[in-house]
């Protein structure tokens, strides 16, 4: 237990700048831009000007005329807004994390010198992924949440500038259930995004050269062939369909929450662009852990770890340094 | 004594050559021992084995343990320093010290530290700032405070100036080498770790062509000098090698008697390398 603690630890300090520098660079260049549209915003609408989609301006115009209750709904909105856009840059770091995670070391010959430690291969693997699937999106789900609740100090600081009574609009927002939503999703996303980590994991213990180029192709390549079986009707298009579901699952399910996006039937998730109703928490998360109960999770799941499970065999093998 | 490496039949084979060919030896323990050998010989190949690190048929035992089957548990009695250069680039001095500490159940602290202490590494210094000297220095601390039965080193001294090659032989001897341990060393700077070894062992096209003691080397092996006159006779006691100096004849011979040598000139140990040179003969031709 303690030399896994001291596996995960290795990764935080080869990747800090992936796994924190990147999430607090977005979140920084998010806010100084949030700040840049606030002025300007409200510099448009102190000299009168309106504009269509003025979005800040027409909050803050409601927020003085006592709509408070809009005005807490577009600032949940903002609130899920930076959370999600540090998330998708972490699932960019997550996808080529995976890549170089069994790769990297094995061109510049650094393995032989953690294989030179009593570290068992399936613990290093497991490291791998549990960087990618727990420690990464943790981290940038904090920084996320930072973000927001920086961006929300600004806004109601702006607000009470001008007279508006920020904490009743403080009321109006759902910070705290946001947040509960976000945390719990965590070990779904983590599920969820098991095939795909197993897959970039995979192609980086075994490659021995491009791992991004072969994890790319392979599946491309097979998207390809299937479509082309299907048109010259060897498959069936629904096969081909559910082939091309299971491609973009490989690669795609390595962004946090990405489920929330994936169109699954039972799951109706179009509440997460809507501020307002993303609020309403407690009916999101039992929708989201509804997946539980779908297959597609689960043959993902499973699918995951046979394709970690080959990464391991891959990593005691694969012999060429 | 009781063998720390035991060979039985080993082979293996890549695509298109074979790297060892069916190889049988015995390590004891608290030997140095040289496994010397051209390029392409089986070196790096045998090293592999014994740590686990390729597939192979035959019978191995380190420390009474199969490297394929049992490597987490053997690589707590074992060390190996592959090559110079082998640390990630991006590791601090205070991480590797901190991660090894953490993860290696034999690895002494103190001991790593104070190793460090004599050298200009910084705790926060990281690999890539280091020079090639430096990052061996750095490796060697690691794997001398870790109180390890086996020590496998795989040219840990390539390309590095004679400062530290010496310095990294003699911090062996006098801070890590006990009876209680073996070292396993292959380097193509012969003359460099001559004095240091037990034990010698030549490699050639995947086999050992040569095993044994250095007591024995002095012993069976004798360079004779000989003037021009008496060159015919030597040659016909057939020599390994003959080589010219200074118009006389210098002969290698292997087992030959010693009284009929010593009448035809003086009679001396041959250096390991003149006897590498001449045992690997025609290995490139």
């Amino acid at each position: 237990m303690k030399t896994f603690y001291w596996l995960l630890k290795r990764e935080f300090w080869e990747h800090r700048g992936g796994f924190l520098w990147a999430p607090v660079i977005t979140g920084g260049i998010y806010l100084l831009f949030f700040l840049i549209g606030l002025v300007w915003a409200l510099g448009m609408a102190r000299h009168g000007f309106s504009m269509d989609g003025n979005e800040m301006g027409d909050m803050f115009a409601q927020a003085a005329a006592g709509h408070s209750q809009h005005v807490g709904e577009v600032l949940d909105g903002f609130i899920a807004f930076s959370v999600m856009l540090v998330l998708i840059v972490c699932g960019f770091v997550v996808l080529f994390y995976c890549l170089g995670a069994l790769y990297d070391d094995r061109r510049d010959r650094s393995v032989l010198f953690w294989k030179s430690l009593p570290l068992s291969n399936a613990s290093t693997v497991l490291s791998k992924v549990v960087s990618a699937g727990v420690i990464a999106p943790v981290i940038a789900l904090v920084v996320g949440l930072l973000t927001a609740l920086v961006q929300l100090v600004i806004l109601l600081i702006a607000m009470a500038i001008h007279g508006v009574n920020p904490w009743q609009v403080l009321m109006q927002t759902h910070l705290l259930r946001m947040t509960v939503t976000a945390v719990s999703l965590i070990p779904l996303s983590a599920l969820w995004a098991l095939p795909s980590i197993g897959w970039l994991l995979l192609c980086s213990a075994w490659a021995r050269s491009k791992p991004f180029l072969w994890a790319i192709l392979i599946p491309a390549i097979a998207n390809v062939l299937v479509w082309w079986f299907s048109v010259v009707g060897l498959f069936s298009t629904h096969f081909a369909a559910g082939w091309s579901r299971v491609l973009a699952r490989l690669l795609g399910s390595v962004f946090p929450n990405s489920f929330l996006y994936w169109g699954e039937p039972d799951l109706h998730f179009d509440a997460m662009t809507n501020g307002g109703r993303l609020a309403d928490s407690s009916q999101l998360i039992g929708n989201a852990y509804h997946l539980l109960a779908s297959p597609s999770l689960w043959i993902g799941v499973l699918g995951g770890t046979v394709l970690v499970a080959g990464a391991v065999w891959l990593r005691r093998v694969r012999d060429d340094s | 004594m009781n063998a720390v490496v035991r060979a039985n039949g080993l082979t293996k084979a890549y695509k298109n050559a074979l790297a060892l060919n069916d190889v049988s030896f015995r390590i004891e323990s608290g030997r140095i021992v040289g496994l010397i050998g051209p390029n392409g010989a089986g070196k790096t190949t045998a090293l592999k084995a014994i740590l686990g690190l390729t597939d192979f048929k035959g019978e191995l035992n380190v420390l009474g343990l199969d490297p394929r089957s049992q490597r987490d548990k053997l690589m707590e009695q074992v060390c190996f320093i592959a090559d110079v250069a082998v640390l990630p680039r991006w590791i601090r001095v205070r991480e590797a010290i901190d991660f090894v500490a953490n993860v290696h159940p034999r690895f002494n602290r103190a001991k790593c530290e104070a190793f460090l202490a004599r050298t200009k590494l910084t705790p926060n210094q990281r690999v890539k700032q280091m020079s090639k000297g430096m990052i061996v220095q750095l490796h060697l601390a690691l794997v001398m405070a870790i109180d390890a039965r086996l020590l496998v080193l795989d040219e840990p001294t390539l390309g590095l100036d004679i400062l530290y090659r010496k310095q990294f032989y003699q911090s062996l001897l006098e801070d890590y080498f006990d009876e209680n341990k073996t070292i396993i060393v292959t380097t193509h700077q012969v003359e460099e770790i001559e004095h240091i070894l037990t034990d010698l062992m030549f490699i050639r096209d995947g086999k050992i062509v040569l095993d044994t003691d250095m007591d024995t080397v002095g012993e069976r092996f004798a360079e004779v000098m000989v003037s021009a006159d008496k060159a015919a006779a030597a040659r016909s006691m057939k020599p390994l090698d003959e080589r010219q100096v200074f118009g006389k004849s210098i002969f290698l011979f292997d087992g030959a008697d010693r009284a009929t040598l010593e009448s035809m000139g003086e009679v001396r140990r041959p250096t390991v390398s003149d006897l590498f040179v001449a045992t690997m003969k025609g290995t490139y031709a």
